[in-house]
């Protein structure tokens, strides 16, 4: 296997907790712990779990839009943590980031076609009498118009600004994109439109995608690999089909029973969470999942399970070998989410450019 | 619904721009309108007062000393027979040029002080914060007469001292607009294409700070009036002869029961500059507020 595009190595950050007059660091929240991840080139790696988690930190780590607090990444066998601020800058031409708010993630006071001719011109990817032309280039890719360009984002949907901020990802021809929740804040009719846009857009240039969400359904389609994540720490990692067919932690069989079903009859065993998810400042110790677990024995409650990995299949629990293999997870193609994702799946093909 | 029919949408012929569309809502409140003309107005005059002042304000005539209005002086003498009418024209000069230098004083100042304060954040942010507090623990009017007596009277010095006195405002004002605006996604994703921290405080974050700043700067300019009308009234702006509505009415509190006229007009003057500079403050105030949307 040829060296990954990225490879994330032991990544780590805490945010230290200021109170006080003077600021004293009374705590540290800790939004990424320890984890490890690789991509290839073209390939597609989802980050899941609930909100503070800590999957968007880790998104930033990657771009060094963060400074982590420990660990490495590795792009394109470039260690990013230790280039200089214009070597950073510099790197901001091969890794992009698409945000999940497209209503937040442009500047109102630049036309279109300002947000994106900068990246050509910071990058000095064409003269400025070129630039136009590849303005309309980007934004006919993205599906829109190229008198679009004099506008300003008020004057656009939430859906083509979303486009906007994927062609701006797209004008410096990267290599890898985070997708930070890129449809999450999108109408479901529309989500369908830009995940066949960003899968188009992987096909065409190669991308590899590291894919934030928190929509499983949206997950199972795009993803070629998921990393499941629980208060900062990756619980469970295997390729998607693999991950749907036979979740392993008890973690993720519960996110893939919270799946709705669009089925009055669909009878199913939830497996219903108690409590809610325990501060990332002081996260509990041992395995972090074991205060809402229902298989939690004592030794979860002391010692940390490492993420031991079997078949590509990898796992961060101490019983994952002795829970019911009859999961409570849902059938695969009649399960949750199944004709919703068909509806998707539909509108996939049919959309294909 | 299919891609084609989101996008089908063709461009309007004109570009709107947040700015443009700002200037269509102004001139639909009437008290912005109104307060805009009396401004416009008052600017002309200012301007062309060589040429519209019916009389010398300066020149003196001993046979109409504190004469009540008349057909020869529209708006009466004062108290050495100088025409009152010419001398609120060209006193609109010095309290124009006092509200309009005074609060481009402050900008220049303040703007990039809380620009680099608000962005920076950290140590120097609270060093220059605390330094702001100091300053605006004076009120503004007692700090402006303290600068100007220190300066020397002048209206040179009263322009620079109600400047200096009217700085904290706009860099707490700027400071504040930027830390809300630099959290915004935008500006990370500024970030993330490979901006330089530079062009990301010049041309991401300094543009969308600039509306408040204006609302502010108009509100500030009705202050910056009133103050230099205070300073000259104690002497310590516009020095005689030439006029100033503040020292004509330092003048003829002398003469209040005698002769009137000689503070209505400079009064009325500064209420009604003073009221719409306020009136063109609040109409852009909201017509910037980011919550409209239409």
């Amino acid at each position: 296997m040829t060296a990954p595009l990225l490879e994330a190595r032991g990544l780590v950050k805490h945010f230290p907790v200021r109170r006080g007059l003077f600021g004293r660091v009374s705590g540290q929240v800790r939004a990424v712990d320890e984890i490890d991840f690789t991509l290839a080139k073209g390939e597609t790696l989802a980050l899941v779990g609930e909100s503070g988690c800590g999957k968007s930190t880790t998104g930033r780590l990657v771009l060094r839009l963060i400074e982590p607090t420990a660990g490495e990444v590795r792009f394109e066998g470039q260690a990013v943590f230790d280039l200089s601020d214009g070597q950073v800058r510099a790197l901001r031409r091969k890794m992009q980031i698409v945000f999940q708010d497209p209503y937040a993630s442009l500047n109102p006071r630049m036309t279109v076609g300002e947000i994106l001719s900068e990246p050509l011109a910071l990058h000095d990817l064409a003269p400025a009498a070129e630039r136009p032309a590849r303005v309309e280039r980007l934004l006919r890719e993205v599906g829109l118009a190229p008198d679009h360009a004099r506008r300003y984002p008020h004057e656009f949907s939430g859906g083509q600004r979303q486009r906007i901020g994927i062609a701006r990802a797209l004008a410096v021809e990267p290599a890898l994109i985070v997708c930070d929740e890129p449809v999450s804040a999108l109408d479901v009719s529309i989500q369908a439109q830009v995940l066949n846009l960003l899968k188009a857009l992987q096909g065409r240039f190669g991308l590899a995608y590291v894919f934030i969400a928190h929509d499983l359904a949206v997950v199972r389609h795009v993803a070629d690999r998921v990393a499941v994540m629980y208060l900062g720490k990756i619980v469970e990692q295997a390729p998607t089909k693999a991950l749907f067919a036979a979740p392993r932690h008890p973690y993720t069989r519960a996110l893939l029973s919270a799946i709705p079903v669009p089925s009055p009859k669909a009878r199913r065993n939830r497996v219903i969470l108690e409590g809610d998810v325990p501060s990332p400042i002081d996260p509990p110790p041992g395995c972090r999942f074991h205060t809402r677990c229902a298989y939690a024995v004592p030794r979860c409650k002391t010692e940390a399970p490492a993420l031991v990995e079997r078949a590509g299949h990898a796992v961060a629990c101490h019983r994952a070998d002795e829970l019911p293999a009859e999961s409570p997870v849902p059938r695969a193609e009649r399960g949750p989410g199944a004709e919703r994702l068909a509806r998707l799946q539909a509108a996939f093909s049919q959309g294909r450019e | 619904m299919s891609a084609a029919s989101e996008t089908a949408l063709t461009a309007a012929p004109a570009v709107d721009s947040p700015a443009r569309r700002a200037f269509k809502r102004l001139i639909r409140r009437k008290g912005a309108v109104v307060g805009g003309i009396v401004v416009i107005l008052f600017v002309a005059i200012a301007l062309l007062a060589p040429w519209i002042a019916p009389f010398d304000p300066a020149a003196t005539d001993w046979s109409a000393v504190r004469k009540a209005p008349s057909a020869r002086h529209w708006f009466g003498t004062d108290e050495i027979g100088r025409d009152v009418l010419a001398r609120v024209i060209w006193g609109a000069r010095a309290s124009l040029m006092a509200g309009v230098i005074s609060v481009a004083i402050a900008m220049a100042i303040g703007l990039p002080i809380g620009l680099l304060a608000g962005y920076r954040g950290g140590f120097l942010d609270g060093l220059l914060m605390r330094m702001t507090d100091a300053m605006l623990a004076c009120p503004f009017l007692i700090l402006a007469i303290a600068l100007a007596a220190f300066l020397g009277p002048s209206l040179t010095n009263a322009m620079i001292a109600i400047g200096i006195s009217a700085t904290p405002i706009f860099i707490r004002l700027s400071r504040g607009q930027v830390q809300a605006v630099k959290v915004e996604d935008f500006v990370e994703a500024a970030r993330a294409v490979g901006n330089p921290h530079w062009r990301i405080a010049l041309s991401h974050v300094l543009p969308n700070v600039v509306p408040p700043l204006m609302v502010q700067a108009t509100l500030t300019t009705a202050a910056a009036i009133i103050a230099e009308a205070s300073l000259s009234f104690l002497g310590l702006g516009q020095q005689p002869p030439a006029p100033s509505w503040g020292s004509m009415l330092n003048v003829a509190k002398n003469f209040l029961g005698q002769a009137p006229w000689m503070a209505v007009w400079p009064g009325l003057a500064i209420f009604l500059v003073v009221l719409s500079f306020n009136l063109l403050g609040d109409g852009l105030r909201d017509a910037l507020d980011p919550r409209h949307r239409d």
